[in-house]
């Protein structure tokens, strides 16, 4: 939206100052992410910029931090258990919550706007309520610092955001396509996996990937219901943060900022995909 | 066969008149219309059924479990049944007399000859001793000596310890000798029962709850007003971009919102404390002293700029979706008819934003209202909030029903909150990136 020919001193002034404004709001959002980037290269155990990084001096700059980060046995280990039990509870979460957008989104679901609040409610009560409530309660179960008792618990707090991505793609769904499978002979398994799954496919990716970022961000339940066997990243962080803080913590952020920056771009990629075969012009 | 098919060509026959139509094996078209509608309904029903029972499971039973432990109060009923029956015609003022010892004695007793992990002391030690804080050496240290007590047991109990003389102990005992107990959301209000049983206030000094709740929410209310201030113009500016140059912007928005909280939280570490980067540029350009650097963390301001960071997408989302739908032409036309451009945005486009700012407000609020790990790590004393006072008592005072009391509290504002904003917008209006 240019300025327009006719426009006056004061439209002017106003025109350029809002954009300084909203620029400004812009730094403040990229600017605490980005400036962690160069310090995670810091030679010196500090959180600021030194002399020598200042003037480009390569001594200034070194990538111990990062060799710390894959040297240590209990960074080593968080990385697994990350990776293990969010890829663990995404798939739960993922299957169970396909098929109960699937039954939610048919006009014939009973009690559909109660079940849907339930369905959601993990993704609205603070997590430390949850945490509180599944720490007594996996506790009875001994099943409170397993690995088990992680996964079903980030399981239950991924399933609303699978829930809600797959019923939005399930709304512009021509249900004469399964109709049409029908009448020509496939079975409902057939007609499910021949016809309706590749179509509701991006809705489940990306609910999938919203899933698995729950998990690997979480820390309130790791920090209640895990134990040390089944530390993670965030948990790992935490403590990084509280006990001794040193820029290895940096050079863990940028990496995550890397990975979040990677499935940002898969989920953008696969919305667009999922407007384009469902035939919804872009908003 | 035939004969059947006679029979049923005469039936149809017979009700033809009637007007009621039939599918081709015979049934009325409305029952099958009914048993199809019928059968449909349970196959998406048992396509949402093992979802259903797991969150009711292993999430809403939990937090209801949770809940429960607020009111539930099963220790004294267990450790003193005979003391509690021995009470009942006690007049709360003096110490009972000997009848209410010799059942104390027998509750003792009859303690001690149970299995180590079923014994009843040591919790109603731990219970007396939210109430009272003495009561826990009181217990623990009579309760070895007791199968050894000769009658008469009073003076044999007073001498163990001094506090089963103080009649407050024992309205204390009589209080909460109930299954059920207000106790745990007297004390999150910050009252306490007097001699009388009556509620009142705890004395200035105490008061830590109530107040803790009313910062909880005035920080809240800080943080959403915030990010509607910061918000709102970006919002705008997004949506009056051509969509090439708004999505790249748009990038500005989404990593952040997509960035591990960790990564944040200490990313504002980094940038604000004393030895952090705006600290040593400050010093540096010699805007400032090296003895003065500025506490810009660890208090409520950490909190209240980390938070508004963290949450500031949440606003940012909805106000787009809302602004992108709102035509440019109702501002031309407020304009052309001689508005004048603040009148115009005023009375024209703010009143169509309102629907994006209730609902980016309400769900900034909400997050901010239970949020527990950046105050947590930033917040140090003035930061904290609710959230880290119920982490508190979980872990380090372990007063569970404190806990819970506190939780249920808050849970209950929050779902009054979702419900409202559900009133606003509707739950699956909620937007993901």
């Amino acid at each position: 939206m240019a300025l327009p020919a006719y426009a006056t001193t004061k439209d002017k002034v106003w025109y350029y100052t809002f954009r300084v404004i909203c620029y400004a709001i812009f730094f403040f959002l990229m600017a605490p992410i980005l400036v962690m980037i160069p310090l995670s290269f810091n030679a010196q155990p500090y959180f600021s910029f030194t002399r020598e990084m200042l003037t480009f001096s390569p001594d200034g700059y070194s990538i111990r931090w990062y060799q710390d980060f894959l040297t240590s046995p209990s960074w080593l280990r968080s990385i697994q258990n990350s990776f293990m039990i969010g890829i663990a509870s995404t798939a739960l979460a993922t299957t169970l919550g396909t098929l109960a957008a699937l039954g939610l989104s048919r006009s014939e679901m009973p009690f559909k706007g109660i079940i849907m609040a339930l369905l959601i409610s993990p993704m609205i009560v603070p997590l430390i309520i949850s945490a509180a409530g599944m720490f007594f309660f996996f506790s009875q179960l001994n099943i409170a610092q397993t690995y088990l008792g992680v996964i079903l618990a980030h399981t239950a707090l991924g399933t609303p955001f699978v829930i809600i991505t797959v019923t939005a793609t399930l709304v512009g769904f021509d249900h004469s396509l399964t109709r049409a499978a029908a009448s020509l002979g496939a079975t409902p398994t057939t007609t499910f996996f021949k016809v309706t799954m590749p179509l509701i496919l991006p809705g489940v990716i990306s609910g999938a990937l919203f899933a698995f970022i729950t998990s690997f961000d979480e820390i309130v339940i790791v920090l209640f219901v895990a134990g040390p066997e089944q530390r993670t990243i965030p948990r790992e962080m935490w403590s990084g943060i509280r006990e001794d803080i040193s820029p290895t913590i940096l050079a863990v952020a940028t990496l995550m900022v890397l990975i979040s920056t990677l499935l940002l771009v898969t989920i953008e990629l696969l919305r667009r995909r999922s407007e384009r075969i469902r035939g919804v012009t872009p908003s | 066969m035939a004969q059947a098919d006679a029979g049923a060509l005469d039936q149809n026959a017979s009700v033809e008149p009637t007007g009621r139509l039939r599918t081709a094996d015979g049934r009325p078209l409305k029952s099958a219309l009914r048993r199809a509608q019928r059968r449909r309904k349970i196959t998406a029903f048992l396509l949402v059924t093992p979802l259903l029972v797991f969150i009711l499971g292993f999430f809403v039973f939990p937090i209801a479990q949770m809940m429960w432990r607020s009111v539930d109060n099963p220790q004294v009923v267990r450790a003193l049944p005979n003391t509690l029956e021995a009470l009942q015609t006690w007049d709360g003022q003096d110490v009972p007399g000997e009848a209410v010892f010799a059942a104390l004695h027998a509750d003792f007793v009859a303690d001690a000859e149970r299995p180590r992990r079923d014994q009843a002391m040591g919790p109603l030690a731990v219970r007396l001793n939210y109430e009272l804080s003495a009561a826990r050496g009181a217990i623990s240290r009579t309760s070895r000596q007791a199968v050894n007590f000769e009658a008469p047991y009073r003076e044999a109990f007073l001498d163990s310890h001094r506090l089963w003389g103080q009649p407050e102990l024992w309205r204390i005992i009589k209080r909460e000798g109930r299954p059920l107990t207000s106790a745990y959301y007297v004390a999150a209000l910050d009252r306490e029962f007097d001699a009388d049983g009556s509620i009142v206030r705890r004395d200035e000094n105490r008061r830590i709850y109530v107040q803790l709740f009313i910062r909880t929410i005035l920080m809240s209310v800080a943080i959403t007003f915030l990010t509607f201030v910061l918000g709102f113009p970006i919002a705008y500016y997004l949506s009056i971009l051509p969509m090439r140059y708004s999505s790249l912007l748009m990038i500005c928005v989404l990593l952040p919102f997509w960035t591990s909280l960790l990564v944040r939280t200490s990313a504002w570490i980094v940038l604000l404390q004393q030895q952090g980067v705006i600290n040593s540029s400050l010093v540096g350009l010699g805007l400032m002293d090296d003895a003065n650097r500025v506490q810009m963390i660890y208090n409520m301001t950490g909190t209240i700029v980390a938070m508004t960071h963290i949450l500031l997408p949440f606003m940012v989302l909805p106000l787009y979706s809302v602004m992108r739908t709102i035509p440019p032409s109702y501002m031309r036309a407020a304009k052309s008819m001689g508005a004048t451009p603040s009148t115009a945005f005023r009375r024209v486009y703010f009143p169509q934003t309102l629907p994006g700012i209730g609902a980016g407000g309400v769900l900034v609020f909400i997050i901010s209202i239970g949020y527990y790990i950046t105050p947590a790590l930033v917040g140090g004393q003035s930061g904290r909030m609710i959230s880290n006072e119920i982490a508190r008592h979980m872990q380090q005072s372990l007063n569970w029903g404190l806990a819970a009391a506190l939780g249920t509290m808050l849970l209950v504002g929050v779902l009054v909150l979702y419900w409202l904003y559900n009133r606003l917008v509707g739950a699956d209006s909620l937007k993901l990136g």
